[in-house]
């Protein structure tokens, strides 16, 4: 008698496995699944602030994918974070347009927006819905001084870091015997640099520092021969320069090329100031000074993401750690509000002493939506790096200062 | 003012007129025989850009090497998209190609953001930073070699133009398409042969530009907007007038950032510009249409 066979054939698997959710009820479990959260991301991903964009978008999606991986929101029921990705091709009104749609698929919160000049409407925006608004970078104070009680940043803006860049400024200078006593100041023509110009321009004396002219250039300038030629004529110790990437690197360039013996060229949040500018052009951008944001070199953490980025082939910008820092702190928020709902939210977010970040900033203090606890780094170039030189708990190396002349 | 500074902005103002004359140079040729503004000048400035670009950081060929392999390539490149794309949508008429040109730049520019992203990216060379001195001022060897190429390249094409038969049969066309059909000239062909040619000029301009500019998708807007002014200032379809066109607005560019500062140097082209359409409108060495 032939006996009834039990083995599984293949097909049978196939039967058995389609039918099993329907014996087991898994629909129901995956209805009581937390449904994903909806981040988006306001990024400039084409126009002349698409490479600054495509790094912040980066440093998001990597915290994205580690929170989900992690187990999501523990408190929403391990609710994962999903990425709306969005380009506001650095136009103020393309980057209201992405928050409207991306407030019509149902998005709880923004990271934005790399420029200061998208994020004020931006952020206006989102504020009709009141849902909550985490500025990555965007320097202008203005974003969080408009009493709108969505909108966070983490980082330091724009008066905190021109106030970082003087007191270490005037330590370093005066740690080099006061070798600076003079300084032209270079700043491109939008808000960024006027305003760090000029408040710088108020602070420099407070140091010792005489500033002898500033001078404004268009976005973009082809040539900056003539500046150069003004400059040397103007025996300054000190060149401070505010511009973004494209006119930062060829400013530098030219006062290299034209040997304009200076003591230091000296940036507050300097447009080109990073790795590809070192790699790129190592003997322009040796010994160069910027003050910006930067990861705290002594962390483990942040050691471990630098080699991630750059094993993919990128670079480990500013905009990479601050996104990703900035997606941590809404998680975080997120999960101590215990939900979604915009105005607990932004409550949490408010109250957030969050420290988990591997910034050289202390625990996290809101202040009007503004971090109080961000502090800005100086830096300065070598041939090879770039090395945090103030504030000294942090530093990696000591100040070259004042720079070996040409002549 | 210095009398020094002063020498050194006009010795400036007309090196950067020359690097202005690269590209302005194979617009204006452009224009005197298709009578269209080509709007993807700059996004074909930037693909060659990038072309040199990664000839030297992928197989270490020096930009100035380049410059014949480039002309080549991009002289195809220039024939090609006239033969696949702009003459045979065009059906004939001059609105049709400005439209396709401008599609064009619209897509390369697309294209060039998706690959190479958004970053620019700036080269050095052995000679780079090497200054040769001039009078009042220090001049980058590149800006030097770019000025003396650009005049070799104006006298190259005006000879070209005057002398062979290709040229002959390129002036017929420009002047009379008809006429030229009459007589045999393949018009079409020749169409396409000024085409790329003037693309071609772009292969050597970025071989020029590139050890002293930085290369990014945007980078021809850079180049090509103050091109039409010079193409507008010299008389459309000239390429002394490209030439002269081009030294006068580097000099003004030059000048008026001097004295009325870097942010308000643009504003001597714009002046230029309207004066030209007011007074000249067929430039300094156009003649009437």
């Amino acid at each position: 008698m032939s006996q009834p066979s039990h083995r599984l054939t293949r097909r049978g698997f196939i039967g058995a496995a389609a039918a099993a959710p329907v014996a087991f009820g898994v629909p129901t479990l995956l209805q009581a699944q937390a449904r994903p959260i909806k981040v988006g991301l306001v990024h400039p991903i084409t126009g002349f602030l698409a490479y600054s964009g495509g790094q912040c978008r980066m440093g998001a999606m990597m915290a994205i994918e580690e929170i989900n991986a992690a187990g999501g929101i523990k408190s929403m029921g391990g609710a994962k974070l999903e990425a709306l990705l969005g380009d506001n091709q650095a136009k103020p009104e393309v980057g209201v347009s992405v928050v409207e749609q991306m407030q019509e698929a149902g998005v709880s919160a923004y990271i934005g927006c790399f420029s200061s000049a998208v994020a004020l409407p931006a952020t206006q925006a989102a504020a009709k819905y009141n849902t909550p608004f985490v500025i990555d970078v965007g320097a202008s104070d203005n974003i969080v001084n408009r009493g709108l009680r969505n909108v966070f940043r983490l980082k330091p803006g724009f008066n905190a870091c021109v106030d970082d860049a003087i007191a270490g400024l005037g330590e370093i200078n005066k740690a080099a015997g006061s070798a600076a006593k003079s300084a032209v100041l270079v700043h491109e023509e939008s808000e960024f640099g006027t305003g760090t110009a000029k408040l710088l321009a108020g602070k420099l004396p407070s140091i010792g520092i005489e500033v002898r002219e500033v001078m404004k250039h268009a976005n973009p300038t082809r040539d900056f021969a003539n500046l150069a030629l003004r400059i040397r004529g103007l025996k300054p110790d000190l060149v401070v320069m505010s511009n973004y990437q494209n006119e930062y690197v060829l400013l530098a360039r030219t006062l290299h090329q034209q040997k304009v013996d200076l003591a230091g060229m000296f940036s507050v949040l300097g447009g080109g100031f990073n790795y590809k500018f070192v790699k790129e052009l190592p003997d322009v951008a040796q010994y160069m000074i910027d003050t910006n944001h930067w990861f705290d070199p002594t962390n483990a953490r942040a050691q471990a993401m630098k080699k991630r980025v750059e094993a993919k082939g990128d670079l480990f910008t500013f905009e990479v750690y601050l996104a990703y820092n900035a997606v941590k702190f809404l998680a975080d928020g997120m999960e101590r509000a215990g939900s979604a709902d915009k105005e607990k939210v932004n409550a949490a977010l408010a109250a957030s002493t969050w420290s988990d970040h591997f910034m050289p900033y202390g625990p996290t203090r809101m202040v009007n939506g503004q971090n109080t606890g961000g502090k800005a780094a100086i830096l300065q170039a070598s041939k090879t790096d770039i090395d945090v030189i103030w504030p000294t708990r942090f530093a990696s190396t000591k100040a070259v200062f004042p720079k070996p002349r040409f002549s | 003012m210095d009398a020094t500074i002063l020498g050194a902005a006009v010795i400036n103002g007309l090196l950067l007129g020359g690097s202005y004359a690269l590209v302005a140079v194979g617009l204006t040729l452009i224009y005197g025989v298709l009578h269209i503004i080509n709007f993807a000048h700059g996004s074909m400035l930037m693909l060659a850009m990038y072309g040199v670009y990664f000839l030297l950081v992928k197989a270490q060929v020096d930009p100035y090497a380049a410059i014949p392999l480039m002309v080549v390539v991009m002289y195809a490149a220039g024939y090609g998209m006239y033969r696949a794309l702009i003459g045979r949508f065009s059906h004939g008429k001059d609105e049709n190609i400005l439209l396709i040109t401008l599609g064009l730049s619209i897509v390369l520019e697309n294209i060039a953001l998706f690959f190479f992203t958004g970053d620019s990216r700036n080269i050095t060379v052995s000679y780079s930073d090497r200054m040769i001195e001039l009078g009042p001022s220090l001049v980058p060897l590149p800006k030097l070699v770019s000025f003396g190429a650009s005049l070799l390249l104006c006298a190259a094409l005006a000879w070209f133009i005057a002398r062979t038969d290709t040229g002959r049969a390129i002036r017929a066309v420009a002047k009379e398409r008809h006429g030229a059909r009459l007589v045999g000239i393949d018009v079409e062909k020749i169409l396409a042969v000024s085409y790329g040619i003037g693309i071609a000029c772009l292969g050597a301009a970025a071989c020029l530009l590139v050890p002293m500019f930085y290369v990014a998708p945007t980078v021809g807007h850079l180049f090509v907007i103050v091109a039409f002014t010079i193409v507008v200032l010299g008389g459309m379809g000239s390429f002394l007038g490209a030439l002269v066109g081009a030294l006068l607005i580097g000099l003004t560019e030059s000048l008026s950032g001097l004295f009325l500062g870097e942010a308000l140097g643009q504003i001597g082209i714009s002046l230029i510009f309207i004066l030209i359409l007011l007074f000249r409108p067929t430039g300094l060495f156009g003649g009437g249409r």
